[in-house]
């Protein structure tokens, strides 16, 4: 352990999910995912796992809801048209509190789309997707390494919260091999099992456990409802993170905002740009949600110009803009749709064209 | 410090596993390196290609859209990359299979007919291994010829040892052959 070794974005996250103490994988494969259901058919078995290609997305999504129930950690991974055949089931373990883990590594869309990297499932995974009021933890690292690192944090605070977490990050970061190291192997016989799972009543002295989304009586529902934002307070009270780059001094010329790959790009722009004398800095949300906006809002105070740059069309800057809540602010969009991946050159030419007043 | 390199190929021409090597051997020496494949809607016998990353500190982006060392495999990827290739660059390609003819100026042109000295060493498989010793030459400052090899070793040498010794020496014929063509 702590070793770095050169592997492949896909089989890494497959690494950091087993070494969190999952053993059980439902997938269905898809370009740009697939490698990962490969390796987890290769990795489970090692270690008394169990995987499982389901036939669909929709049963690999229900298996995980079964697995979940039972108060185990388990995973499955896809790319966006499958994630979207999974919404039925995220929204059943909604509203039954089941905890899971699914990793979309999003390909351009809408529909079949591309196999290329793209960011346009923001929407999807932050403002619900599946039917019904609920939430999701959604983390989007900007490398592979901060994958890794947070994985554990996935598997825990999904259960920790009884609810889904997600993980976001683009083809690129499944199908690129980078030098990666695994900081932590977590044993799965040292994780609790929950009062709540349907692990055998005699586990829980007699008790009969019930996990369903079902409640007909309507007040037993909207309360039911009122008790599960409650607890997405708590998270968004203590699960916000993010990143500041470059943002120390009070005035900042121009602060972007992005996200997973698009940001690690965006680092080199910032350099380039500094050294140019521009006060740039990089605002990176690490969860989509809870989305950090206090704490945008309070960078936002430093600048005039915010510049949104995302692989997709305009779905973050909406939060951006929501967060500082600011109408004398300006705001830019850089969109990058259909699988296509931002240069620093370009969004260095942006900047300085913001600066010279010509963009709107 | 950064050094961008597209290896680019017919798939099967271990094009992915020279770019691999690469990246390896650089992690190995302490630089950060990404190594990121094409990987569109492929055809069997169509063009594969690979970009390698190499620097001193975390790499922004794995693409390159100007790569300055180019490694070439057939015909389609030198009409593909040869206008892509950054001035000043080294762009090195395979004689064996390339009729293709330089046409620019700007750019260092390394031609090495790779597959029937692969095939004269024993085995047309070594060709990848002597455009990675030709590349090699001009990436000294950041791996060495010894480097490049522990890393073949490694990568290659566990399934087919029998295979590891050719590979060695295919490396050191091409690092020579680029030695002498450069210092022309």
């Amino acid at each position: 352990m702590g070793e770095k070794v050169f592997m492949k974005g896909n089989e890494a996250l497959g690494e950091a999910a087993v070494r969190s103490g999952c053993r059980l994988f439902f997938g269905y494969p898809i370009t740009p995912a697939s490698e990962l259901a490969e390796y987890m058919a290769y990795r489970l078995p090692q270690v008394g796992g169990v995987f499982i290609q389901a036939e669909s997305e929709v049963a690999a999504s229900n298996m995980i809801y079964g697995a979940g129930a039972a108060g185990k950690y388990a995973m499955t991974a896809s790319s966006s048209p499958g994630v979207s055949l999974m919404q039925e089931a995220i929204s059943y373990m909604a509203g039954a509190e089941v905890p899971a883990v699914i990793i979309n590594l999003i390909r351009g869309g809408p529909g079949l789309g591309d196999i290329q990297p793209a960011q346009s499932d923001y929407f999807q995974a932050v403002k619900g997707g599946g039917h019904g009021d609920y939430r999701n933890l959604v983390y989007a690292p900007s490398t592979l390494q901060e994958a890794v690192d947070l994985m554990p944090m996935l598997f825990q605070n999904a259960f920790k919260y009884r609810m889904l977490a997600m993980m976001v990050v683009d083809g690129l970061v499944g199908q690129m091999m980078e030098a990666v190291e695994f900081k932590y192997d977590i044993d799965p016989d040292s994780i609790p099992v929950p009062d709540w799972a349907l692990s055998g009543k005699k586990m829980h002295g007699g008790k009969k456990n019930v996990n369903t989304s079902l409640e007909l009586d309507p007040n037993k529902l909207a309360e039911h409802n009122f008790k599960l934002f409650e607890k997405y307070q708590k998270v968004y009270e203590n699960e916000r993170m993010f990143e500041a780059f470059e943002l120390e001094e009070p005035d900042i010329d121009v602060m972007i905002v992005a996200y997973g790959t698009a940001a690690r790009i965006i680092k080199t722009a910032v350099k380039n740009l500094r050294a140019k004398g521009y006060k740039v800095g990089l605002f990176r949300p690490i969860t989509l949600w809870p989305f950090p906006d206090k704490e945008l809002k309070e960078y936002a105070e430093k600048t005039e110009h915010i510049l949104t740059v995302e692989m997709s069309m305009g779905q973050l800057i909406e939060d951006v803009k929501l967060s500082i809540f600011d109408p004398n602010k300006k705001y830019h969009l850089m969109p990058y749709p259909g699988g296509i991946v931002p240069t620093p050159k370009e969004v260095e030419d942006k900047v300085i064209e913001i600066l010279k007043g010509g963009a709107k | 410090m950064l050094k961008d390199v597209i290896f680019a190929g017919f798939g099967g021409q271990g094009v992915m596993v020279a770019g691999q090597i690469l990246a390896k051997a650089a992690m190995e020496k302490g630089y950060y390196s990404t190594w990121l494949p094409s990987y569109g809607p492929e055809q069997r016998g169509g063009t594969a290609n690979c970009t390698v990353m190499i620097s001193d500190e975390p790499i922004a982006s794995p693409l390159t859209h100007a790569p300055t060392y180019c490694v070439i495999f057939n015909n389609p990827s030198f009409q593909k990359f040869e206008p892509m290739a950054r001035e000043g660059g080294v762009f090195i390609y395979n004689t064996s299979m390339i009729t293709e003819k330089p046409t620019r100026d700007d750019v260092t042109y390394i031609g090495i007919a790779a597959t029937e000295l692969a095939e004269g060493m024993g085995s047309v498989k070594a060709t990848n291994m002597i455009l990675l010793g030709a590349l090699t030459y001009f990436l000294q400052d950041v791996v060495s010829l010894d480097d490049i090899i522990a890393a073949m070793r490694e990568k290659l040498g566990k399934k087919k040892p029998e295979l590891a010794d050719l590979n060695e020496q295919a490396l050191r014929k091409g690092f020579e052959l680029a030695s002498e063509q450069a210092k022309k």
